[in-house]
């Protein structure tokens, strides 16, 4: 009952985001208040009903009812209750239920937190969201339906795949989706100024709040995802540039893009088309991105079990959204006015190189997700494109923006002066090039790598302090200014955390009998033994093993390996000892002859944590920013008047 | 103002090649071996252990080399294609043990069936390295001077039993 | 603390009978094995979904380390090893994609855009500039300016 019931819910919200969709759009050409005035209810609306649908979903899950057949493939009976309800979104059905929940809710957030936005505005933006909804919907009940029932019913439940019987499940998709998702708003922001052809600073201030809000959820969803491979694989690794990686990171640096070119757009008017175009290939990178998972066109560790049939539906998706919002930008943006002009050597100028660095860093990554695809589709072979060809494009591209991080914020709206700035940075440059000589060697050996990592990390956070120490000199800088300072350290922080990692780790992979020892990185390991531990759904050996420093006991770490009921592979998971400067990482490998010996992996990862507290603090500055007062204000002129910022 | 096309372009591109990959399959890995002479090796027979065999020996003959495993569940679909398919007489199929024991194999035969001329062992899998094995059961079209012309991975299914292998058997057989 | 104080003696017990050592690495030889993981990070390991050889705990791919092993103890060259592996399996194999005229477009392609992006960007300003630019006066213009705001001089 409870599945029809949810079943029920689903098909109600597609005609709801069919009304969503058509009519405050149609009202809003026509100037017809009653079809205008539909759209903040329909999208609250939507949003009961997905909830209601999602609800039961997940007491599908929560009962065992394995006549439901997708909770009779993802669940099971001795699996813990905390995965039997992340298990929702853990395959492909519920996962995009939890898509278009996310949608549906950040539409219902825009139809509550906009009151000082003309209705007009609103109800193209809530009905651009509502006709996004309309594909989403039929997509789901057309061809994943989580709620198609099994006759008869499965007696027992395929179980959870054990990689994702791990906290991971419970954030890592939701923070994710918030962000994919929430970037369809900015979208919507931004096809609303296409239609109405009203695109100035004052649009800009809308949707900047937004944009920043879902930069925020991708920021920590991807990272979220990278820390639970880190600790999940057992082998240290944290980012594969894998497909399905590359989908969710292309996004995230439009995203970057977006925001920096929202800025410009709000204070100068200038760059309009440009940041709308980056709002259309944001969220359209988003769609790219759910197509790739689901469709099999790329062979990945993360991709749903895939069905070409669901694919044509997404790609006929994307070609309806991302082609026609294109085909809407061809036909517009022309009319659109210049804006502000500025000089060579100016903010605007560098903030202009700050997006075609990302654009063309996006383009890259898109190029090597892609290549393989293009390269069979012309019938030339198969090709494989991975980590050494990433790394080697990625990097290069990167140093040049790191290096204006610095500079950017220190020039001048309008017109700069590159020796007052040049002056300015004096000291922290002497400091960037003292680090990147001092760090590596204090680290133990110095190479070209950690040296301009350091140099460039330490380049980027001294001028970050000067710039604050400066800003406090003339009163209370804003949440903004707040906003930047800490996204860029977050950046330097995690500049480091990946020198730092990549240049000195070290690891032993050894075989040992109880009571023998290991030294990596200056810390002893002893195995003291290992026993078998039952857990709900998986036998489990776990290892006690001792760590030292210099002769002293630390604490005792416990590695474990388990054989889940329902897989044949065998499972790590790692015992870890986090620290600010450094973790120790235990694996267990496989039991040897029959002394009791077991393989064992050690490794000594210094500063690996500062990769996701670099991107912590990332996230942490967009957060700030996004509380920025301006944002909050009030627009009292009636339409036609906005906030006295020049179109 | 044509360069506002550009972007919807540059799509359109994009599109096509999605479309065109969603009828590839990316797992599909052609093999480079293809149209080059079968690696020699020598290995012992499973019947048999003092005899051996060695690709030369079936030079002047078009033959179906099928690597097969008694652990390999996939290679149980295809079987009763293959022995049916060898009953013809036609063209003889030889296989390759890969990586098992020798009484699991024999007793997998047994109780299967045996379409094979005979079966070499390759016990530590050396041979199927040489031969790209990858993915067991795979098999091998080889012509009458000893080179591969096809390779076919997975089991054999009537389609592709109908549409590529036979003839091309037939091609070759001429 | 009394479980750990327990634990700690029991572990000192079983490792004085064991004769408790220094564990000895896995590998036969350490220096081999640098060059293997290095090899092996660069190859894709083919029955798995997308996963280095060198993370991969798939038999084949443990035959693979096994071979390369073998191959880099007879003295062959990193490149040996990988033509090796290209010629049973194809340039598929290859996290690194090889350069050949297919591959121009992979590895040209980012420069390509930096390249394009910033002299689009340097044409964008240079354009903007010269359109917002104060339109240039003759030298007859000036004369007739001057005289103009000469007469609205109080």
């Amino acid at each position: 009952m409870t599945a029809e019931l949810g079943h029920f819910a689903l098909i109600l919200a597609f005609v709801v985001s069919i009304m969503q969709g058509v009519l405050p759009l149609v009202g809003a050409q026509r100037g017809q208040q009653q079809w205008i005035a539909l759209a903040r209810p329909a999208a609250q609306t939507q949003f009961m009903l997905l909830a209601i649908s999602f609800a039961c979903l997940a007491q599908s899950f929560l009962a065992n009812d394995f006549s439901v057949a997708y909770v009779a493939n993802h669940s099971n009976t001795q699996l813990p209750t905390l995965y039997q309800f992340s298990a929702v979104w853990g395959g492909h059905e519920g996962s995009l239920l939890l898509w278009v929940l996310m949608l549906a809710g950040w539409g219902a957030a825009v139809s509550v937190a906009s009151r000082q936005l003309p209705d007009v505005m609103v109800a193209r933006v809530l009905a651009v969201l509502g006709l996004v909804g309309i594909g989403l919907l039929a997509f789901i009940l057309f061809t994943s339906n989580p709620f198609d029932r099994m006759l008869p019913a499965a007696a027992e439940g395929r179980d959870l795949n054990p990689l994702l019987q791990d906290p991971g499940l419970i954030y890592h998709p939701p923070l994710l989706y918030m962000g994919y998702v929430g970037l369809s708003v900015a979208f919507a922001f931004a096809i609303a100024a296409l239609i109405s052809g009203r695109l100035d600073a004052a649009w800009a201030r809308w949707s900047r709040p937004w944009t920043t809000a879902a930069w925020v959820f991708l920021t920590f969803g991807i990272a979220l995802g990278s820390w639970w491979a880190y600790y999940e694989l057992g082998w240290g690794g944290w980012w594969f540039w894998d497909p399905v990686e590359n989908a969710s990171f292309m996004p995230w640096l439009v995203a970057t893009a977006l925001i920096h070119s929202l800025a410009v757009t709000e204070k100068r008017g200038a760059f309009k088309n440009w940041t709308v175009l980056l709002a259309i290939a944001a969220f359209s990178l988003s769609l790219l991105g759910t197509f790739l998972v689901r469709s099999g066109v790329l062979t990945s560790v993360h991709a749903f079990a895939t069905d070409p049939k669901r694919g044509v539906f997404i790609l006929a998706l994307l070609v309806v959204v991302v082609g026609g919002s294109l085909a809407l930008f061809a036909w517009r943006a022309p009319k659109v006015s210049a804006g502000g002009n500025f000089g060579l050597v100016s903010r605007e100028t560098m903030l202009l190189m700050n997006n075609v660095l990302l654009v063309v860093a996006t383009g890259s990554v898109l190029l090597g997700t892609l290549y393989p695809l293009l390269i069979d589709a012309l019938g030339m072979g198969k090709l494989s494109v991975g980590p050494p060809y990433f790394n080697a494009v990625f990097v290069p591209v990167m140093v040049p923006l790191l290096l204006l991080m610095a500079v950017g914020p220190l020039a001048n709206w309008k017109h700069a002066d590159l020796k007052a700035i040049a002056r300015r940075l004096r000291v922290s440059m002497v400091l960037a090039v003292i680090a990147g000589i001092a760090l590596p060697l204090l680290m133990g050996a110095w190479t070209p790598l950690t040296a301009l990592s350091s140099l460039l990390a330490v380049w980027i956070a001294a001028s970050g302090v000067f710039q604050i120490i400066d800003r406090m000199k003339t009163g209370k800088p804003p949440a903004a200014f707040w906003g930047m300072q800490v996204a860029h350290l977050g950046i330097a922080v995690f500049v480091i955390g990946v020198a730092m990692v990549g240049g000195y780790q070290e690891e032993k992979d050894v075989r040992m009998e109880p009571g023998d020892t290991v030294k990596v990185g200056g810390y002893g390991f002893r195995l003291i033994g290992v026993k078998e531990a039952p857990g709900p759904n998986y036998r489990a050996s776990v290892g006690t093993v001792e760590l030292s420093k210099d002769g002293r006991v630390l604490k005792m770490m416990y590695p474990e390996k388990r054989k889940y009921f329902s897989s044949e592979m065998p499972m790590t998971e790692a015992a870890i000892d986090a620290g600010f400067t450094r973790d120790v990482y235990v694996s267990l490998g496989e039991p040897l002859d029959n002394t009791g010996a077991w393989s064992v992996r050690v490794y000594y990862k210094p500063f690996v944590d500062w990769i996701w507290g670099g991107c912590l603090l990332m996230g942490l500055g967009g957060f700030i920013a996004m509380l920025d007062r301006r944002y909050r204000l009030r627009v009292k002129a009636s339409a036609g008047v906005q906030g006295g910022v020049p179109a | 103002m044509k360069r506002f096309l550009i972007p919807l372009g540059v799509f359109i591109v994009l599109v096509i090649f999605l479309a065109v990959g969603l009828t590839l399959n990316p797992r599909d890995v052609p093999s480079p071996l293809k149209d080059k002479p079968a690696p020699a090796f020598t290995l012992p027979q499973l019947a048999a252990a003092d005899k051996s065999f060695s690709p030369a020996d079936m030079k002047g003959q078009v033959w179906l080399f099928n690597v097969w495993a008694s652990w390999c569940v996939s290679c149980r679909q295809e079987h009763p294609l293959l022995v049916s398919f060898a009953k013809d007489g036609k063209v003889p199929v030889v296989g390759l043990n890969y990586k098992d024991q020798g009484v699991d194999a024999k007793n997998w035969l047994a109780k299967f069936g045996d379409p094979y001329l005979l079966s070499a062992v390759d016990a530590d899998g050396r041979v199927g390295i040489d031969y790209g094995v990858y993915g067991v059961p795979e098999t091998y079209v080889i012509d009458k001077a000893g080179v591969i012309r096809l390779k076919h991975t997975g089991p054999i299914t009537p389609e592709s039993l109908q549409k590529q292998i036979l003839p091309l058997v037939a091609e070759l057989s001429k | 603390m009394k479980l750990r104080t327990l634990l700690l003696c029991c572990g000192l017990l079983f490792a004085g009978a064991a004769m408790a050592k220094e564990a000895a690495p896995m590998a036969a030889d350490l220096e081999v094995e640098k060059r293997m993981v290095a090899i092996s990070e660069e190859l894709r390991c083919l029955v798995c979904q997308n996963e280095s050889l060198s993370g991969s705990h798939a038999e084949l791919a443990q035959d693979l380390r096994r071979e390369i092993r073998k191959m880099i103890a007879d003295g062959k060259t990193d490149k040996e090893i990988l033509d090796f592996m290209v010629e049973r399996y194809g340039d598929f194999v290859r996290y690194r994609p090889p350069m050949k005229p297919t591959t121009w477009l992979l590895w040209g392609g980012p420069f390509l855009l930096l390249a394009g992006g910033v002299g689009a960007l340097i044409l964008f300003l240079r354009r903007r500039a010269r359109d917002n630019a104060a339109p240039v006066l003759s030298e007859e213009e000036r004369r007739r300016a001057a005289a103009l705001l000469d007469q609205t001089k109080p």
